[in-house]
């Protein structure tokens, strides 16, 4: 569990490491995340790898756990919305009608692409 | 102590005990009322455990920077939970090359059109320009949102708001939505709802669908690294 917890943790701080250092645009947890599929992807390849958290579903188990409760996650960002009061008295009703429409269109836009690439692409491979 | 009851609360309001409790009782209690009435969308964890807390510091007269000193425990998981969206993507890779092309499309229009339509729609609702700037990272998840809103100069706690209002916005609407026009394919609905609306969205997925949860999951961890290299462009080209 500590252990599993240490990989996560390392995986994410060599990518805040490698983000800063080289001054990439992208964000330390999203190379931390590159970082340990490639760990696990190398583990199945290499049977050294596969000790400590890298067996036995350790550090499996561990995401799993985090994941579970990815929404409580949020509430303390959520809850800043009292610090936002006044903001939100003057343009509070815009804001919310923007992200709303936004949202709605994003959802609409992505599960269409989604859809039609994939219907194109098994057409082309139901066809000789 | 009992000749002054109000200096225990003195003494809790200012700890982080209290704080860190607060958040996860209330969470607990609206994950079970959601739970309870079978995962009904408008019954979002997140949504109502926001109000009820913000109410609660309100009417007890205490500061978010107090509230943050117990919650920044919970805060500070973001980052390792979105180092272990590794694993669902790892189990589930044989799913994901096989739809890998549909994905990426997706991918691309999906976090285009999310900061697109939010540039273009808070200037023309004439928010100001600290506003606008602070909503164009909305979709991702808030870590990394809060990041882009500073490279930006722009306000990063209002960032995080917009972020949690998208989430819960998203939770909320998709299933209905991809009911009412019939979509049927969970990969296709899982991914949208994670590029609009990040973790708070992908929760949701989980909750209907495994496979859709999954998908979710790809797509806010892909729009993630995508929209960290869009925004400063977009921005550049379509904001004054």
């Amino acid at each position: 569990m500590i252990a599993s917890l240490s990989l996560i943790l390392l995986c994410q701080l060599v990518g805040e490491v490698i983000a800063r250092g080289l001054f990439l645009p992208m964000p330390g947890p999203v190379l931390g995340l590159l970082l340990l599929l490639l760990l696990l992807l190398l583990r199945d390849r290499f049977a050294v790898l596969a000790r400590g958290p890298l067996q036995g579903d350790g550090v499996e188990n561990a995401s799993r756990g985090l994941l579970a409760n990815l929404s409580l996650l949020f509430v303390p960002a959520g809850v800043g919305v009292v610090q936002k009061l006044d903001l939100i008295a003057v343009h509070g009703i815009a804001i919310v009608a923007v992200l709303a429409i936004s949202v709605l269109v994003t959802l609409l836009m992505t599960v269409g692409t989604f859809l039609v690439v994939s219907r194109l692409l098994s057409r082309r491979r139901s066809a000789p | 102590m009992s000749d002054n009851p109000f200096s225990l609360w003195v003494y809790l309001s200012q700890s982080p005990l209290l704080w860190l409790t607060v958040t996860l009782l209330t969470y607990a209690v609206a994950d079970a009322v959601s739970q309870a009435t079978h995962r009904n969308p408008l019954a979002n964890p997140v949504l109502h455990s926001m109000w009820i807390i913000g109410a609660f510091l309100l009417l007890t007269g205490t500061s978010y920077t107090t509230y943050f000193g117990g919650a920044q425990f919970v805060h500070f998981l973001l980052g390792p939970a979105t180092v272990a969206l590794a694993v669902p993507l790892y189990e589930n890779r044989k799913q994901v090359t096989a739809a890998i092309l549909p994905m990426l499309a997706a991918l691309l229009v999906g976090s285009v059109t999310a900061i697109v339509s939010v540039l273009l729609l808070a200037q023309a609702a004439g928010l100001p320009r600290a506003v606008v700037l602070s909503l164009a990272p909305k979709s991702v998840t808030a870590g990394v949102a809060m990041g882009i809103s500073e490279s930006l100069h722009a306000d990063p706690s209002l960032t995080a708001v917009a972020v949690v209002l998208t989430g819960i916005m998203g939770a909320v609407i998709v299933t209905p939505l991809m009911n009412r026009i019939g979509i049927t394919d969970f990969r296709a609905r899982g991914f949208a709802v994670g590029i609009a609306a990040h973790g708070i969205g992908t929760a949701r997925a989980f909750q209907v669908d495994a496979v859709a949860g999954v998908f979710a999951g790809i797509a806010m961890s892909l729009n993630a690294l995508v929209t960290s290299l869009l925004v400063p462009l977009v921005v550049t080209l379509l904001v004054r």
